[in-house]
């Protein structure tokens, strides 16, 4: 077999992948995209979409505002929409006693000096979803954020990363990473072998065994997100709702269709690559989501899925250089929360890659502070 | 575009089809009551609007999707029943009230 | 709110009802599950009320003999639940089904998939307009309505049960404007080797099938040879074109047209549960991997029927009858040796009724176009994606699979899950990209595998919580 050399070898064709594959073109690296099945397979194919800094882990905060502002101009990124609307993330207290926690919320981001999330009363919660059960008392509301089309976005990174000049290698199972001569990786396929300088580990629920291959040992999670998505409707409602205290996530597609998620977890084989529906849990976002609208009560369910994701110990995400080894970079453990961020992330892999430091503050995502942790352990 | 080779059944119901009542016989379903008005068709598709009829009858292709007693059901697996209202749906329904 | 039994049927047709009567007598409690209202399944739907009417006749005597089977199973005490939908089922086996709006799961022993065929979907120019039906649509219409078409209908399509429905509708003093056989040129000659076996096996049912075709030519326009068909119209099919192998072409009048390509096993249920399954190539087709006993790759897990390759009512009956004998021996009810002598009768009988299909499936194999549609044929129903939409995917990213083509071309999203563009996403693929249609794979069935409603899922939160 043949010996392709490259600048970045990138190992995961879902969106993180194409991100970084894209901003490293751009700054003129040569990149290879090396995925074992098909782009957009797993999470990225499978998500909820959700375009949201509503809520996010302080730590988060700052690079998801700057994702935010690349969404609201995606189309000058990566040349087409996205299928983005920006009509709200609302996350709604069913009952007074969940007030606090969203009073709370919006003290904890006014003291970090935060105004994009405030709250609102049932009268304009009422007018925004007008259809949703009255018996709801108030709302947080990031009035930026919203929800995208996974599918249109994978296929809009993928073509603007392949315009850029990105080489994506599909069926591509990597299956060993060697450091044998010079700076160079050897990373070895089913169909193929590269050698780079510097790799990139964007493989998702299996970045651990990734890791591994290059000699990091970081203790990693996983997630099995379920979602339902029903018959196409009329018009029902424009942001995307969630709420306190109950799995649920819940809004409408172009197609009309409702994409109901929240969470809720299904069961997963990584190592097959294969997830499971639990439909006793799934019952339960089934039951928010009536409760909530009780007029989607009638609605068919036309199918629903389990993506695997992995989940660090503090739902942070792993964004960094690996601390051992070097020219290894790594990109996952987004816990759930990752689509959103994917614009940034690819932006700060370029700043790190080609500049060595990024401005960006991404000092809580080092992959170190998992690894230390194992350590002291 | 379907007609009854039997006379009619001495313990036939009445269904609603659009708000027009109509004769029908137990057993059959709401399809085949479809089936019997003068034009040919029970929805159109969320999609492009186009119109459709039932076409397998046997609960594969969701083509006789229409409203029975308020709910968008596969016309050809509902049984009829002595009142049931049976409406054609355009294109994607409201369940917004 | 979990039940348990000791097998759970999922179908009440003919081998269904076989095997729950078979399971009785073996002692099992079982339960049976049917969407529709009443018992019969496809071949004998509403038999137990059609039987004494004039309706009776029309439909002959394979139709009537079913109701033997029914008051069988009626009696058996096999506990027997219609207009039920069963919408999952998970390893264990567990059961997931709707009944009166309420969700509710069962835990089986063993499970027994008899849900049967469906007809093999056959795209063509025109297939979705108002006006066009497949032929088991309609003769379902005369067995639960005792309706058939007010006007002159044409018929068009290939195998056994155009040509009997055809039949059935002149008797019920229908009219057929004409009959357009495509069953391709030359398929006689390539039939005619298992001709023998199939005469020897079951001469009746030859014989009947020769008498069948006579009559059509006698009485009805009959046009051999058709290579392709095209429904015309706009809000429904006014004309239809059809085009013979010769290259002859007409346009006629039509105001409905019944198409009919044999049938393919129901997989759904098996896909959605990840068994394994197996290509048939004589009947261009999957099914279920089976065992001796008809178990799949998934413990406890049996299909019985047309589910497990296309044979007809008297094979579905004895497949029923071998999977229950084989849920004994498993539930430990019988030994292997009690069942191997059980079997061997029922095995014998089942070869000889499956002693026509080699030649039938080799009579009968769908032309080309079926398959591989021409380019403006809509491939998905539901999600309206045409065969170019569906090429122009497969011509962009290197090699895609059918799920990859659901993903960015919404084809299969719809409310059908793919029952009707499964096979021809497949086989468009596979013509694509220079492949062999089962090494391309099908889409991933995703749960439910039957229309569910929100307020239903519901149902099942608040019962297991209570
Ligand atoms: C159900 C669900 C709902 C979600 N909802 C939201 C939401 O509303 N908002 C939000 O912001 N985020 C959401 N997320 C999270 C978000 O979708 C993910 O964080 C994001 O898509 C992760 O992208 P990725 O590229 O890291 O992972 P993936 O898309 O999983 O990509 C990893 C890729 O690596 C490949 N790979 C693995 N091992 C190898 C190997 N050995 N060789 C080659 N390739 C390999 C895999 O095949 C895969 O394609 C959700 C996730 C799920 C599952
Ligand atoms: S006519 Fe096909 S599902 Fe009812």
């Amino acid at each position: 077999m043949t010996m392709s050399k490259t600048d970045v070898v990138v190992i995961g064709g879902g969106l993180h992948g194409l991100s970084a594959a894209l901003h490293l073109a751009r700054a003129g690296k040569a990149v290879s995209i090396l995925e074992r099945s098909w782009v957009g397979r797993h999470a990225s194919g499978a998500t909820a979409a959700g375009v949201r800094t509503l809520n996010r882990h302080l730590a988060e905060v700052p690079i998801s505002l700057e994702a935010m502002d690349m969404w609201h101009n995606i189309e000058s990124i990566v040349g087409d929409h996205c299928g983005f609307h920006a009509h709200g993330q609302i996350n709604v207290a069913e009952f007074e006693s969940h007030l606090p926690v969203l009073q709370k919320r919006v003290s904890t981001m006014q003291a970090a000096g935060y105004d994009h999330e405030e709250l609102i009363d049932r009268d304009e919660l009422l007018r925004l979803v007008p259809t949703i059960s009255p018996h709801v008392t108030a709302a947080l509301i990031a009035r930026g954020d919203g929800a995208a089309d996974p599918h249109r976005t994978i296929a809009a990174f993928r073509r603007a990363a392949e315009a850029a000049g990105v080489a994506i290698i599909e069926g591509a199972r990597v299956t060993a990473i060697e450091r044998d001569r010079g700076d160079d990786w050897t990373i070895r396929t089913e169909v193929g072998t590269y050698a780079a300088p510097v790799v990139i580990n964007v493989a998702g629920a299996w970045a651990a065994d990734i890791a591994a291959m290059a000699g990091d040992d970081i203790p990693l999670g996983h997630k099995a997100s379920m979602m339902i998505v029903t018959e196409r409707i009329a018009p029902l409602l424009k942001p995307v709702v969630s709420v306190v205290g109950r799995p649920l996530s819940f809004k409408q597609s172009d197609q009309g269709t409702l994409v109901i998620g929240g969470g809720l977890q299904g069961k997963a084989d990584i190592p097959a690559q294969k997830s499971f529906v639990d439909f006793n849990e799934l019952a339960k976002g089934a039951r928010a989501a009536t409760d909530l609208f009780p007029c989607v009560g009638p609605l068919r369910i036309v199918r629903s899925w389990a993506g695997m994701e992995a989940k660090t110990e503090d739902y942070l995400p792993v964004i960094g250089v690996s601390p051992n080894v070097d020219g290894i970079y790594h990109v996952f453990g987004f816990s759930g929360h990752g689509f959103q961020l994917v614009p940034v992330v690819g932006a700060i892999m370029a700043d790190l890659i080609v500049r060595g430091s990024t401005g960006r503050k991404i000092e809580a995502f080092a992959p170190s502070r998992l690894m230390e942790q194992r350590h002291v352990a | 575009m379907f007609k009854k080779i039997h006379d009619p059944s001495p313990n036939s119901v009445t269904v609603h089809v659009d708000g027009m009542p109509v004769c029908a016989e137990p057993g059959e379903n709401a399809a085949t009551v479809l089936l019997r008005q003068a034009e040919l068709w029970v929805r159109t598709t969320p999609v492009s609007e186009k119109r459709r009829a039932p076409y397998c009858m046997m609960g594969v292709c969701f083509d006789c999707l229409a409203l029975v007693d308020g709910a968008l059901v596969q016309t050809c697996l509902a049984p009829v029943r002595d009142g049931m209202t049976i409406e054609r749906q355009l294109g994607r329904r409201s369940v917004a009230s | 709110m979990t039940r348990r039994v000791d097998l759970l049927i999922v179908g009440a047709g003919p081998a269904g009802m076989s095997a729950a009567v078979a399971a009785r007598q073996y002692g099992l409690d079982v339960l049976v599950v049917d969407e529709q209202p009443v018992p019969g399944g496809q071949i004998w739907r509403n038999i137990e009320a059609v039987c004494g009417t004039p309706r009776e006749k029309i439909l002959g005597k394979a139709y009537s003999e079913g109701l033997w089977t029914v008051r069988r199973f009626r009696a058996s005490g096999a506990a027997y639940e219609p207009a039920t939908q069963v919408w999952q089922i998970e390893p264990g086996p567990r059961v997931l089904m709707t009944r009166d709006k309420i969700a509710s799961s069962v835990e089986a022993g063993a499970v027994l998939l008899a849900t049967g065929a469906q007809e093999r979907p056959a795209p063509f120019p025109g297939w979705t307009l108002p006006g066009v039906m497949t032929v088991g649509a309609a003769q379902i219409v005369i067995k639960t309505a005792g309706q058939i078409p007010d006007e002159p209908v044409w018929i068009a399509g290939s195998g056994p049960l155009p040509l009997l429905y055809a039949v059935q509708l002149l008797k019920a003093g229908g009219r057929i404007a004409g009959y357009l056989d495509t069953t391709q040129k030359g398929r006689w000659m390539s039939a005619l080797p298992r001709f023998a076996t199939a005469a020897a096996g079951a001469p009746l049912d030859m014989l009947k099938g020769i008498l069948w075709l006579a009559t059509l030519r006698r009485r009805v326009r009959y046009i051999s040879n058709v290579s392709e068909i095209e429904a015309i119209g706009d809000n429904a099919m006014e004309r239809l074109r059809y085009v013979t192998a010769s290259g002859k072409s007409e346009t006629v009048y039509a105001r409905l047209l019944l198409v009919h390509e044999g049938l393919v096993p129901t997989i759904h249920p098996t896909l959605a549960l990840g068994c394994t399954h197996q290509w048939n190539s004589d009947q261009d087709s999957y099914a279920a991997d089976l065992d001796c006993w008809g178990e799949t790759s998934q413990n406890g897990v049996f299909v019985a029927g047309d589910g497990a390759g296309i044979g007809g009512a008297k094979a579905a009956c004895l497949r029923g009858e071998i999977a229950a004998t084989g849920i004994a021996l498993k539930a430990g009810v019988i030994d292997d040796q009690q069942a191997a002598r059980l079997a061997r009768p029922l095995r014998a009988r089942l070869a000889r009724a499956l002693s026509a299909r080699p030649f039938l499936d080799s009579l009968y194999r769908p032309r080309r176009s079926i398959f591989v549609p021409s380019d403006e044929t809509v491939a998905c129903r539901c999600e309206e994606v045409n065969v170019a939409g569906v090429r122009a995917e497969a011509a962009r990213a290197g090699r895609p699979g059918p799920n990859q083509i659901k993903a960015f071309t919404r084809a299969g999203m719809g409310p059908c899950q793919g029952r009707q563009c499964n096979y021809t996403v497949a086989n468009i693929l596979a013509d694509a990209e220079g492949r062999e249609t089962p090494d391309v794979g099908l889409y991933r069935v995703r749960p439910p595998f039957k229309p569910l409603t929100l307020r239903e899922l519901a149902t099942l939160d608040s019962r297991d919580a209570g």
